[in-house]
């Protein structure tokens, strides 16, 4: 088992060098779509360590995206605070607010914790805006770096990997291994001494503290920043997919998840721009009607098949 | 008074919609996450047949009550049944619900904003009207009392006829009206396209006093949710209140604050709810 | 030889659903190294009162404590971690482990935390003293129905807890499995473990039980040896009804 652990472990080191190498043989378009492809892996792969073992619907990724790179750019334009101290503080921030949604609503049943993050990205919107039009003036905020497409790649990319080792090393943790009796029946883990609502708080924060960083780092991307961009509730959405879509029992689910999702994403919004939603929610019915395991459940499945046979 | 009147005006309608979803999560127990754009529906038919034939909303709706029953009936049986059947927990079933109802949600979303990507901008009853010393618009008040009487209605058909009870006992414990007789499938299909239809009516009144698009049903399902969780799942009487509640607060933060925070306000409304009665407003504290 | 010291105290325990009282003014004590039974017909509060003790949810009012410290009001996980453990009326492994992993379960969290290969030692350990020993490698979910309740006891005993709750832990079985079942129980209070058990068996009752409590409509209406207490007559008219 440990020694099936490494070899995965093995095998995302090998895919992370090749990533790495992938802004020496392109450029312009597909490296931009490598990038937000990277952006979205690293968004879902955080997802999954959180939503993986809990089967919480997470919609709070917009959310924690959203303050990391508002606050990069309010901190840069507003306060003349250089980009890497905001880095710092922002992930500071979400994990704060990742603990205070997580006390309030995960001792709870789970839905009302997807309700509550349902709206947060918007919620959020809604204040900041205020915020900024009533006591700092409603000016353009701008996030103006030095950073090339290529280091926000490699930036991403860093944090996926990160990402993927820390689950990696949650599995097989205590907490990891509190996670998954958590996921099979939380009453009998109360029972067995587990204080399971701090246990998913603290995935949560973790999730929370990522998912702002992705958002710190994207944002050099944009330059210029409104909430309306950094809060959208359609990231939050596009993270579920992607997640589902690849299988959320393998940490490395989202990666086969994140790929194909993106080319038709990107196919769809150059082709038919007004069609992007539609896709958003045929995608969503495809998974839970024909894909409720995800890729990864179906390729687990066929060969669990394939060997009985 | 202004606020106390447009408040009370306002909670009125979202009282109907947040009923239609009761109904839904309630007895169908399903969380029905496009409940915001079965809304927005209503609201759209409303428009279109007022800006194409100058039909006023009030006869809209008797056509729109049950296309949105039929429409919901049909969701409910061919695609949320085979994920009630499927499930072996209420976890499972809870997830795929919130998924297949989101995919319903976009999908609505992408075809309604296709038929008519503007707001649904039309005018009608907007003259003012004077009541107790206050100025309203006349359709909000006609929008108001439309849905105290369906409200009403509904309430009654709950209360005093034999399927009205066997909704109701659906509602309190699924396993215990099985085995009383009551063909629960049956019944939730009928609860769920019920409240479906009403959701579609309360859509219908809310855009003849404010001008909606076709993305922005997200904003209602979360009102709607939080009305409903405040008011105490089931507990449609819970539900009426809590619509007044945040009706009453939204219009006062949107006067005395700025109008961009009422879903701020709403949501430290359900956060209140969720840290001191998450069992809503007047449910028992379950053990 | 000192007298044996009190470990668990329930005192005026009351809970109430809404309008129903199911546990009304409970009051007795556990003592150190004793198998106490819980009995007294269907929906007396038995189950209730074990669900308070283990903290599946709070009294209305009352107090339990142990070694003299109050459990009662405390989340489940701390009165499990103070020491003490259960198993449940119908029986709850969990499915996505194997059954040395539901054990190391009971012990990484419990009273007396294991972890790593000193738990996986335990685990195997008490996998063979409940007698699962041959059905280690195969999945939880094709065991037989008694193996799932030498499971969850397996589980519980691993975090050592000072008192262990069984909720009709015989309940279910044929008459095979039942003497296996009464002799591992035996065993254990043979160890000299203390254990409060809800039980419907009378045969287990009379062989294992030190005491019994015995309840009807959430109050407590005898107290004694098993002999006694089975034998007074507002026992059997609480179990026989009023002629």
């Amino acid at each position: 088992m440990t020694g099936q652990g490494f070899k995965s472990l093995t095998l995302i080191g090998v895919l992370v060098i090749a990533a790495a190498f992938v802004p020496f043989v392109t450029n312009g378009y597909w490296l931009s779509i490598a990038v937000t492809a990277m952006m979205y892996i690293a968004l879902a792969t955080a997802w999954t360590l959180f939503s993986g073992p809990t089967h919480y619907i997470s919609l709070a990724t917009g959310a924690f995206f959203g303050i990391g790179g508002y606050l990069v750019a309010t901190g840069m334009s507003d306060f003349d605070i250089s980009f890497w101290v905001m880095a710092a503080i922002a992930p500071i921030v979400a994990v704060v607010l990742a603990a205070l949604i997580g006390a309030a609503t995960l001792r709870l049943s789970g839905i009302y914790f997807v309700i509550f993050t349902l709206g947060l990205a918007e919620m959020i919107r809604g204040l900041v805006s205020w915020v900024q039009n009533n006591f700092l003036g409603s000016r353009g905020l701008y996030v103006l770096t030095d950073f090339t497409e290529e280091h926000i790649y490699w930036m991403l990319l860093g944090i996926a990997a990160t990402v993927y080792v820390i689950g990696w090393l949650i599995d097989r943790s205590k907490l990891g291994f509190a996670m998954k009796i958590i996921g099979n029946d939380e009453g009998v883990a109360k029972h067995l001494g587990i204080n399971t609502a701090r246990a998913k708080v603290i995935l949560f924060m973790i999730t929370g503290f990522f998912s702002a960083l992705v958002g710190v780092i994207v944002a050099p991307r944009y330059s210029y920043i409104e909430p309306n961009l950094v809060f959208s509730p359609e990231i939050s959405f596009m993270v579920v997919i992607m997640a589902l879509l690849g299988g959320t029992q393998r940490l490395w689910g989202p990666i086969i998840g994140v790929i194909p999702f993106i080319l038709i994403w990107e196919t769809i919004t150059v082709s038919f721009p007004n069609a992007t939603t539609l896709y958003l929610g045929l995608s969503f019915l495809a998974i839970v009607y024909f894909l409720p395991n995800g890729v990864v459940g179906l390729i687990e499945s066929l060969t669990k098949r394939g060997r009985a046979s | 008074m202004d606020i106390l009147i447009s408040g009370l005006l306002l909670g009125g309608t979202y009282a109907l919609v947040a009923m239609g979803l009761n109904l839904q999560y309630g007895v169908a127990r399903i969380m029905n996450l496009a409940n915001g754009e079965t809304l927005v529906l209503g609201a759209l038919a409303a428009f279109l047949a007022f800006t194409a034939i100058s039909l006023s909303p009030l006869v809209t709706l008797v056509i729109v009550a049950p296309l949105a029953f039929a429409a919901n009936w049909l969701v409910y049986q061919f695609l949320l049944r085979p994920l009630v059947k499927r499930a072996k927990t209420s976890g499972q079933l809870e997830v795929d619900s919130i998924l297949a109802t989101f995919g319903m949600s976009f999908a609505l979303v992408g075809i309604m904003v296709s038929i008519h990507g503007e707001y649904y901008t039309y005018s009608f009853l907007a003259r003012p009207f004077e009541i107790l010393g206050t100025t309203v618009a006349q359709n909000r008040l006609v929008a108001f009392f439309a849905a105290v009487i369906i409200g009403g209605g509904l309430v009654a058909w709950l209360n005093y006829t034999r399927t009205g009870t066997a909704v109701r006992a659906v509602s309190v414990d699924t396993e215990a009206a099985r085995l009383v007789g009551i063909n629960v499938p049956r019944v939730s299909a009928l609860a769920f396209a019920l409240g479906g239809a009403v959701t579609a009516v309360g859509g219908t009144l809310i855009s003849t006093f404010i001008t909606l698009d076709g993305s922005i049903g997200v904003i209602f399902t979360m009102k709607a949710l939080i009305i409903v969780i405040m008011g105490g799942v089931g507990d449609l009487r819970g539900s009426i209140i809590a619509a007044v509640v945040l009706g009453l607060v939204e219009t006062a933060v949107a006067s005395l604050i700025d109008p961009g925070l009422t879903l701020v306000a709403a949501y430290v409304i359900f956060l209140g709810i969720l840290l001191f009665r998450p069992q809503g407003l007047f449910g028992k504290r379950n053990a | 030889m000192t007298p044996p010291r009190t470990l668990l105290k329930v005192e005026n325990l009351t809970k109430r659903f809404g309008g129903l009282v199911a546990v009304n003014d409970m009051t007795f004590d556990v003592k150190e190294h004793e198998v106490m039974g819980l009995i007294g017909p269907n929906g007396s509060g038995k189950t209730t009162t074990m669900n308070l003790i283990s903290g599946a949810f709070g009294p209305s009012t009352g107090t339990i404590s142990m070694n003299n410290r109050v459990l009662s009001g405390l989340p489940a996980h701390e009165i499990t971690r103070a020491g003490i453990s259960r198993t449940f009326q119908l029986v709850k492994v969990l499915p996505g482990l194997s059954l040395t992993e539901n054990v190391i379960a009971g012990a990484a969290f419990g009273h007396k935390k294991r972890w790593g290969a000193e738990a996986v030692d335990m685990a195997h350990q008490l996998l063979i003293r409940v007698g699962l020993e041959t059905q280690i490698d195969l999945p939880v979910t094709s065991l037989t129905y008694i193996d799932q309740k030498r499971l969850e006891l397996a589980r519980a005993l691993a975090g050592e807890p000072e008192v262990l709750l069984l909720d009709e832990w015989l309940a279910g079985l044929n008459p095979t499995e039942l003497q296996d079942g009464i002799a591992l129980i035996s065993d254990l209070r043979k160890e000299g473990r203390t254990i409060i058990l809800v039980e419907h068996v009378m045969d287990a009752i009379r062989s294992l039980c030190d005491r019994c409590v015995v309840m009807n409509s959430g109050t407590k209406i005898a107290e004694g040896t098993p002999q006694d207490v089975l034998s007074d007559p507002e026992v059997i008219r609480a179990y026989l009804g009023d002629e």
